[in-house]
């Protein structure tokens, strides 16, 4: 993986010195509330409901056992014993102090971690495909790309002050892991016919109260390439994305308004005059960074199937989890393995600070010392030897950690919402539990088979909703929690924005209302290898509507 | 009626009013029955804020019951207790100790 060097480590350095001091500055009332909330956002602070919220960003989901490890010691130190990862494969402490976060940041220096840009109107964290490296379908990796992309945007001047925040998203696979349709931009490496490799570039994808499927403005950027079009893109958006009106300023909806012919003739344009200088990247650095991502050395091991063949017969709940939770590695011998963070009845995404670090032992001892975060808030062992995996399940249970749940209905991304977020409108992470549990039969699950569900807790859509197979939005009516539903969305190679279904469910209904859709799902569906994504997008929502409301059209 | 209430600079901890104070909870909030007693409740916000003893100061609706302040909306109420789903954390913890002990 990426270490830094010598510049990216005095940055960091200077970049704590920095923040401590306007900490310091700010607690001895030197710097007012105004001055100081620009600058705290731009390091990661926000302020929630009970506390401070401390975002650190793990670069494109890569971290090692170490920095886990670090962040288990953060959570005990100056939190409360657990911290929760997010959908930009961030990770969030709910409850530090103002006067720790200087200590804390020096904690994550010390493991080439921070918290810059994970707040602000700039360029976020870049995230890519959990399996990247590891994926068997994978062109290239596209890390080293996130990379470049990632000291590129680090603190970028043109690129600071931008009309509003802006996600670039990267997969290295036909298969879309990474969400790229959702992001401001979306790249997906591939190859040319020549074998050469470069970009598909997507533009102006988006959640929040306007959902938008990013529009692909070039088949084939070549890899040289990839900064003077990236900077190209972000100009026009720069100059003329609106500033006027938050809910109308990401990149989204000016291409909407321009149109996408435009856009894309404004940016070939304005790429014309960059693509030839000093932004080309040369060859060499392309491979220097590339090398930092070089996969571990793999040895065969051949006694992988024996071993599993043997163990399956052994233990049911082993091989459930190889079934659900173990995909195809590029090695014929490995596999990666996704850590459940959604055990029946929990909060999705969280992890107490003895898992972190029982999981960085783990990733140590059997996984190369590799880890991924994912955005669908689990955690990701992205090299283990087959031969090793009925020990990296055992030890996974002895934690808890073994769900076998990964694309099943339990397998829920959930926004923090009304517990702890102070934008929500309405909780996420209950209605997330009680669906949990109302599904609790891992065998009931494998039955409706890969099911995404997801819920956000305000129209921004942090939790996903609108690209869930069946997507809740919490909303406050009437001083009281409604959850509206939406069905058809999805978030992979064929993005799609949900539909919302009708009127609104209470908290006490939403959960007989999602099993509702999912025994019509099962009624309706052609054979049992008909996932409920493509059942819905044959038979549109009409029988759901009819399974949710007719009663009440009767009645009425 | 109305309280006031505030996160703390120096942790970001939830506040509220009282007896000429920052309280931890909730319970025994100043209450403003009136006009005149909100711009007190208001001022009293305004001055804590521009000492940087607090931020994100606001007035909120609130009721008694049973002797007890208690936040009308939700979002307030469970800034007032802690997370929903997590009774081990927040000012409910607090309560939970007391009880069990």
């Amino acid at each position: 993986m990426y270490r830094y060097d010598e510049f990216d480590h005095d940055f960091v350095q200077a970049r704590v010195a920095e923040f401590s001091d306007q900490v310091q500055r700010r607690l001895a009332g030197e710097i007012t509330e105004d001055q100081f909330r620009p600058l705290r956002l731009m390091n990661g602070v926000y302020l929630q409901l009970h506390a401070y919220m401390l975002r650190i960003a793990v670069p494109y989901g890569t971290l090692n056992g170490k920095q886990l490890r670090m962040l288990g010691h953060i959570a005990r130190k100056y939190d409360k014993g657990y911290g929760h990862f997010t959908t930009r494969q961030n990770i969030q402490f709910n409850w530090p102090a103002l006067s720790d976060i200087p200590a804390i940041l020096a904690d994550l220096a010390s493991v080439e971690m921070h918290a810059i840009q994970t707040s602000g109107n700039c360029i976020r964290n870049v995230t890519a495909d959990h399996f990247a490296g590891a994926a068997a379908d994978e062109v290239a990796d596209p890390r080293p790309y996130a990379e470049i992309l990632r000291q590129w945007s680090s603190v970028h001047p043109e690129f600071s002050f931008l009309p509003r925040k802006f996600k670039i998203a990267v997969t290295g696979a036909e298969r879309d892991r990474a969400a790229i349709q959702t992001h401001d931009i979306g790249l997906h490496l591939k190859k040319n016919a020549a074998g050469e490799l470069g970009f598909a570039v997507y533009i102006g994808g988006g959640q929040g109260r306007t959902p938008m499927v990013a529009r692909k403005i070039r088949d084939f950027l070549p890899e040289a390439d990839l900064l003077s079009y990236c900077t190209a893109i972000l100009r026009v958006y720069n100059l003329y994305g609106r500033r006027d009106n938050k809910y109308k300023a990401r990149i989204k909806i000016l291409v909407h308004e321009t149109g996408v012919e435009e856009i894309t003739r404004q940016v070939e344009a304005e790429w014309q005059e960059l693509k030839d200088a000093e932004l080309k990247l040369p060859d060499a650095d392309i491979r220097a960074i590339q090398a930092y991502f070089a996969p571990p050395a793999l040895t065969d091991r051949p006694d992988g199937d024996a071993a599993i063949k043997l163990a399956r017969l052994d233990s049911k709940s082993f091989s459930d989890w190889l079934d659900q939770n173990v995909v195809t590695h590029r090695h014929p011998d490995y596999a990666a393995v996704t850590i459940s963070l959604k055990g029946i009845g929990e909060v999705p995404g969280d992890a107490s600070d003895s898992q972190m670090e029982a999981v960085a032992d783990i990733a140590e001892k059997y996984a190369f010392d590799e880890l991924r975060v994912s955005h669908e808030q689990n955690l990701i062992l992205p090299h283990v030897a087959r031969a090793d995996l009925k020990a990296v399940h055992d030890a996974l249970v002895d934690i808890g950690l073994a769900t076998a749940n990964s694309n099943l209905i339990s397998d829920i991304i959930a926004c923090p919402g009304l517990d702890y977020c102070a934008l929500a409108t309405a909780r996420s992470i209950p209605i997330a539990q009680e669906i949990s549990r109302r599904f609790a039969s891992l065998e009931r699950q494998r039955e409706i088979g890969e099911l995404k569900l997801k819920i956000s807790g305000c129209i921004n859509a942090c939790g996903h909703h609108h690209v869930g197979h069946i997507g809740i939005l919490g909303v406050e009516k009437k001083g009281s929690e409604l959850y509206q539903v939406t069905l058809g969305g999805s978030a992979d190679e064929n993005t799609s924005v949900g539909e919302i279904i009708g009127r609104g469910f209470s908290s006490e209904e939403i959960t007989d209302a999602i099993e509702q859709i999912v025994e019509t799902y099962l009624g309706l569906r052609l054979n049992p290898q008909e996932k409920f994504i493509d059942a819905y997008r044959r038979v549109g929502p009409a029988p759901f509507k009819e399974a949710l409301y007719a009663g009440e059209a009767k009645a009425a | 009626m109305k309280i006031l209430t505030a996160n703390r600079l120096s942790d970001g901890i939830a506040v509220w009013y009282a007896d000429g104070g920052w309280a931890e909870t909730v319970d025994h909030a100043d209450l403003a029955h009136d006009k005149a007693a909100e711009d007190r409740l208001e001022a009293i916000g305004a001055k804590a804020y521009a000492d940087n003893e607090v931020v994100d100061v606001n007035l909120i609706d609130a009721d008694v019951v049973n002797g007890i302040v208690e936040p009308v909306r939700l979002r307030e109420k469970i800034r007032a207790a802690g997370p929903t789903i997590r009774n081990d954390l927040g000012k409910q913890a607090a309560k939970q100790a007391t009880r069990a002990a």
